[in-house]
């Protein structure tokens, strides 16, 4: 199969204050699997979303086999054939399946017959699914099946993919690779996004790399070392972290049997977790999103109370206590969502000190606030962090995401806390606030504390983390040392099995 | 084409200005609807904005503007601090009316007494009631987690007519020839509210500074306040900083309900004098306009309640003088409220001119 | 005291007209929260749409002309709100509020010289024979039109959520606009929608206060009734049968406490005209457990910034 399906040619794109897509041209030739490549913040998701017809372009143009293509909306991309498959997925918790496809769809048939053609077509790319189920019950493997079964029931000529491994485990990964590679043995193209160079080393024919919204090159990925791409993709050599040894202290931190059952309705129930960690530890947490995380940190803040003795701090039960109390021994955290739960929005910086550092420093007497020491401690985040703001008056929303995570992880690691728990440190953040992210828990692990990291990124993990464990649907595998760990093991502790006896193609 | 941008921060000088813009945009509206109804609109606004301050009689209606500012601005104040936290006590009437009858109902008690404690017993009484009617909501919200809009609501109903039967039952003047209501309580002296009638100075105008001035530094100063504000701006960082939003739902229910059964008792011992089926004048729902007005800042709701005083009274005088009937007043009220809300979008959002498409 | 006063026939008769208004206004706001949007102006919109209702039925002496007022202005009041809450991005409880506020003082002075003066008579049904049968004629054959086209609406919405395209579509978008948005749908326009379609119901139930079941023009006559409204929704778990079900349950509520009154039975008439208010509360105790059903975007602003 020859010819160019899409050519894309100097589309530029500027909100305020950034500019996200700089006169970007390439193409996706038809039946190739074209890689968008660049760190968060790039400028991908912006550019595909004026594929898909969701933003429009400043200026630039776009053709689709030759002809102009300026879709004013996403159903005038999904008649021209492109379906898209979201990273947040665009989904509805309380509808079935069936309706969440139909929803998807220009013409859908009556929901019999939906029905009929789902169980059709999941059965023929390998991807089992029920129509019938509520899609608030699906596991973020199963949910993404819907996303593809919805593009795919369109026929689509295109279809783009918004890092759609991020979520999976990595024999999750392999089933979804043989079905894009059926698709494409079938003619389709697919412009596949995504920051992990083995991946589109594996899977991709082209690959495009973006930075800082701008095309730095075009390149074959089977052709090119991952090195090569990554130096593409962040434009300059990295400081790497540096980890001293740390020798077994006592433990600090004790879970023991905590079982404890969500507060949302489509949230994961914990089942049954036991772990330790010693001062001067990192006990790094994998595991697909949705399989506990928030849960788990919401039980080891505070948030969630569970009984007393399940959770052990320095031999003290503290199970059973609120956020507050547990800050008066040391116990801090880090939630993943910046904006909304680790910080309020509207609110400014040195608010948002206050937040959680009201106790430990001591910025409350006799229920009075003392403003000034509170914005000292706010200003002392932002130049310990080198956190980029006018001053401590700025709203929380004004900064940017890594800028905001850099003041949100400073404000608890200033603290000098006893135990932390952080939950995804460095999503959404340049790959510079991340190094320095992760130096930052390195130092405070250094220092004699205990850290519980949670995240979705392996490297993250493998790279500051002495023990790891994974969380699969609210249980925690068993505990191993991460030195020597390979890609298969990992998949296993994270439940890469499930489904996989179904999943033959 | 219109487009909406939202500001990194919300702006400062928009906040503060945004009410005065919606005063101004009002009194257009406001003037536009009066010509309507065949007044003559600048007469109209002048009637209501300027004579009560300036005009020839302005040393009559001065004093009023503290006795109908006064319970605003206490219900107001007890209002806000839940709106903030995003706790809606919408039924302030309801306990307005209940403070008033505890309150009544303690003093009538001990009719005719003339104890120096008798009117602080009443003001505890009043405060009690209103609190007591405020945690209903409050209580039912945090056990069951019934809406409190809706449970606050259906009480004014409830209180109206517990207000009807009392008037006409147990608080009823044994001396009042058979007609309903209760007996006088502002010619009784120990149990009167006002200070001094002819300046409009009763205890509800000093309570009102004081819940002004106690509002502040709680908003600003006090771990609660900001835990109120918290948990209004970002529900799940509160939980985070160790909130715990059921005392918070107590506190602001309860509180507001005590500022409005104050703001009943010292209206009853007052201004109005009796326990009556037509005491409930609307302050309870005015109030909401007055806190939004006030853009829930205590300050602001001083202001706001004087501005909102200052349209009963105009409009009073525009009924009796211009014939304007006295529902236009509440249309216009209405409208402030709205034209409030609608430019609240500038302090968040920049508005543009944008040309659509690629160039 | 004389309880066989009430008559078992009329008293089920009578509450079929006294549930009708409320029925009306929460099949409305049911469509308007499965959109995701609280819209607390019902109470506003009804009492305009009842002045409203009654003016042009008195000045045209037609009441379905009326009842089409009613519905207009119900809906025309109801675009403020939209424009403060889906434009203006305002809180959507207090735009309702003041929706509500508004309305009062709206209707209060629209209404001022139609005080005291009775409207055109609605034509009841009757069909020859049917309507005349004992029990089952004056239940079931013997209403005025508004009353079935209350009963033939809960249908109507009901398989249009369940079947339509459009419904699935208003659904979404009350369940997760983010979602709705990302696949192209306008989130703005389907709230448009279902807020003027909530206000013309909301209309129409007022013009039935004011036009049947009273009837008569009086300040204030809704009563509480649109936020009884509201209630009923959540009563109704956002399901339109049992927000039928709930009206009726309200409607028989209301006329047995009337008749009580009427009946001189032994508790104070304010102790009866407040027990509908007190049922409510009660209601929305018993039925706050569960919340399952609650669109997931209700009341939450949406604005497509990218």
């Amino acid at each position: 199969m020859t010819g160019t399906l899409l050519s894309i040619s100097g589309l530029t794109k500027a909100y305020p204050g950034v500019v996200a897509n700089d006169t970007v041209s390439f193409e996706i030739q038809e039946g190739e699997v074209h890689a968008l490549l660049g760190e968060n913040g790039a400028g991908k998701s912006t550019l595909v979303k004026m594929i898909y017809g969701l933003v429009k372009p400043d200026s630039g143009t776009m053709a689709w086999k030759g002809g102009a293509f300026a879709p004013s909306e996403p159903r005038v991309a999904r008649a021209t054939g492109v379906a898209m498959v979201f990273q947040h997925f665009s989904l509805f918790d309380a509808l079935s399946v069936a309706e969440n496809v139909a929803l998807g769809m220009e013409n859908p048939p009556p929901m019999r017959d939906l029905a009929t053609r789902i169980r059709d077509v999941s059965e023929n790319y390998g991807l089992p699914l029920d129509p019938d189920r509520t899609v608030g019950d699906l596991s973020a493997g199963e949910r993404q099946r819907v996303e593809i079964i919805r593009c795919l029931l369109q026929d689509p000529k295109l279809l783009i993919m918004d890092e759609p491994t991020s979520v999976l485990t990595p024999q999750e990964v392999e089933i979804l690779f043989k079905t894009l590679n059926k698709l494409k043995a079938e003619g389709t193209s697919i412009l596949y996004i995504s920051h992990k160079l083995e991946e589109i080393r594996t899977l991709c024919d082209h690959a495009t790399i973006l930075r800082l919204g701008k095309n730095v090159g075009t390149c074959i990925p089977a052709e090119t070392t991952a090195r090569e791409m990554a130096e593409m993709m962040v434009g300059d050599t990295l400081h790497t972290p540096t980890r001293t040894a740390n020798e077994g202290g006592e433990v600090v931190l004790e879970v023991k049997n905590l079982s404890l059952s969500s507060s949302n309705p489509f949230g994961t129930r914990l089942k049954d977790i036991s772990f330790e960690v010693q001062a001067g530890e990192i006990l790094g947490l994998g595991g697909v999103a949705g399989n506990g995380q928030d849960e788990l940190l919401a039980a080891l803040s505070g948030e969630a109370k569970t009984e007393s003795q399940a959770v052990v701090v320095k031999g003290k039960a503290v199970g059973h206590m609120g956020p507050n109390e547990r800050r008066e021994l040391g116990i801090l955290a880090a939630p993943e969502e910046r904006l909304g739960h680790a910080a309020a929005p509207d609110m400014s910086l040195t608010e948002n000190a206050l937040l959680t550092g009201a106790i430990r420093q001591k910025l409350i007497k006799n229920n009075f606030v003392n403003w000034s020491e509170t914005i000292s401690f706010a200003e002392k985040i932002i130049s310990a962090f080198d956190v980029r703001t006018p001053g401590p008056a700025s709203a929380a929303r004004s900064l940017s995401g890594g800028n905001l995570q850099k003041f949100v992880i400073g404000r608890e690691v200033l603290q000098d806390p006893e135990v932390l728990v952080v939950n995804q440190p460095t999503w959404g953040v340049d790959a510079a606030a991340a190094a320095s992210i992760r130096q930052s828990l390195l130092d405070l692990a250094a220092n004699g504390a205990a850290l519980v990291v949670i995240s979705q990124d392996l490297d993250e993990l493998m790279e500051i983390s002495d023990h790891f464990g994974a969380l699969n649907e609210g249980r925690l595998s068993e505990i191993r040392p991460a030195v020597g760990l390979t890609v298969d093991e990992i998949g296993l502790m994270m439940g890469g099995a499930h489904d996989l006896e179904d999943a033959h193609v | 084409m219109l487009r909406l941008e939202k500001r990194p921060q919300p702006s400062r000088a928009l906040s503060l200005s945004t009410p005065l813009i919606a005063v101004v945009v009002t009194m257009i509206a406001g003037g536009l609807l009066f010509a309507a109804l065949g007044k003559n609109p600048f007469e109209a606004i002048r009637t209501i904005f300027w004579d009560p301050l300036f005009g020839e009689y302005a040393f009559y209606y001065r004093p009023q503007l503290l006795v109908k500012g006064a319970p605003l601005i206490l219900i107001a104040i007890g209002l806000s601090l839940g709106f903030r936290a995003g706790i809606w006590n919408i039924g302030a009437e309801g306990q307005y009316i209940i403070g008033a009858l505890c309150g009544a109902g303690a003093g009538l008690a001990f009719y005719p007494s003339d104890s120096v404690f008798l009117f602080p017993f009443m003001v505890i009484a009043g405060a009690l009631g209103g609190w007591a009617w405020g945690m209903i909501p409050a209580l039912l919200k945090v056990k069951f987690g019934t809406n409190e809009i809706l449970v606050s609501l259906m009480l004014v109903y409830v209180a109206d007519q517990l207000l009807a039967k009392m008037s006409l039952g147990l608080l009823k003047n044994p001396e009042g020839f058979g007609f309903p209501g209760s007996r006088n309580i502002a010619d009784w002296e120990s149990a009167t509210s006002w200070i001094a009638a002819d300046y409009g100075l009763h205890w509800g105008v000093a309570a009102a500074m004081i819940a002004v001035i106690l509002a502040y530094i709680l908003l600003n100063k006090h771990i609660l306040g900001f835990n109120i504000r918290l948990s209004g701006e970002a529900p799940r960082a509160a939980r985070f900083a160790g909130v715990n939003p059921t005392r918070l739902i107590l506190f602001c229910l309860g509180t507001s309900g005590a500022l409005a059964g104050l703001a009943g008792l010292f209206e009853v011992s007052g201004p109005s004098g009796q326990v009556n089926i037509d005491f409930a004048a609307g302050y309870g729902f005015t109030a909401i306009i007055v806190a939004f007005l006030g853009r829930l800042h205590p300050v602001g709701i001083l202001l706001a309640g004087l501005l909102m005083a200052l349209t009963y009274i105009g409009g009073d005088i525009a009924e009796s003088q211009l014939q304007l009937p006295a529902a236009a007043i509440q249309v216009f009220q209405g409208m402030l409220l709205f034209f409030l809300l609608a430019l609240d979008l500038l302090t968040n959002y920049r508005v543009k001119f944008a040309i659509q498409g690629a160039a | 005291m004389d309880l066989s006063a009430i008559n078992p026939v009329l008293l089920i008769a009578s509450l079929m007209v006294a549930a009708t208004p409320l029925l009306l206004a929460a099949i409305g706001e049911l469509v308007v929260e499965r959109a995701g949007v609280l819209n607390l102006g019902v109470e506003g919109m009804m009492i305009v749409g009842a002045i409203a209702g009654f003016a042009i039925s008195v000045e045209t002496t037609s009441p379905f002309l009326g009842v089409i007022a009613a519905a207009l202005c119900g809906a025309l009041l109801s675009l403020l709100f939209a424009f403060l809450t889906q434009f203006a991005l305002a809180n959507q409880v207090a735009s309702g509020l003041a929706l509500t506020l508004f309305g009062l003082g709206l209707s209060a002075l629209m209404g001022q010289s139609y005080v005291g003066v009775r409207p055109p008579a609605m034509a009841r049904l009757d069909i020859p024979v049917l309507s005349d049968l004992p029990v089952v004629g004056p239940i079931l054959f013997s209403h005025d039109p508004i009353l079935y086209f209350g009963l033939g609406l809960t249908a109507a919405v009901w398989a249009w959520l369940k079947y339509a395209r459009g419904g699935l579509v208003l659904r979404a978008v009350g369940e997760n606009h983010d979602a709705a948005h990302a696949l192209g749908y306008n989130v703005v326009r389907v709230r448009v929608l279902a807020i003027m379609f909530g206000g013309a119901c909301a209309g129409i139930g007022g013009a039935y206060i004011s036009l049947i079941r009273v009837p008569q023009w009086t300040e204030g006559m809704t009563a509480g009734i649109g936020w009884i409204a509201l209630a009923l929704v959540v009563f109704a778990s956002w399901k339109p049968w049992r927000a039928l079900l709930g009206a009726y349950l309200f409607g028989g509520i209301n006329v047995l406490q009337l008749n009580l009154q009427a009946a001189g039975v032994a508790i104070p008439v304010e102790y009866l005209a407040m027990s509908p208010y007190l049922i409510t509360i009660l209601v929305l105790v018993i039925m706050s457990a569960d919340k399952s059903g609650a669109p997931a975007s209700l009341g939450r602003a949406f604005h497509a910034s990218h």
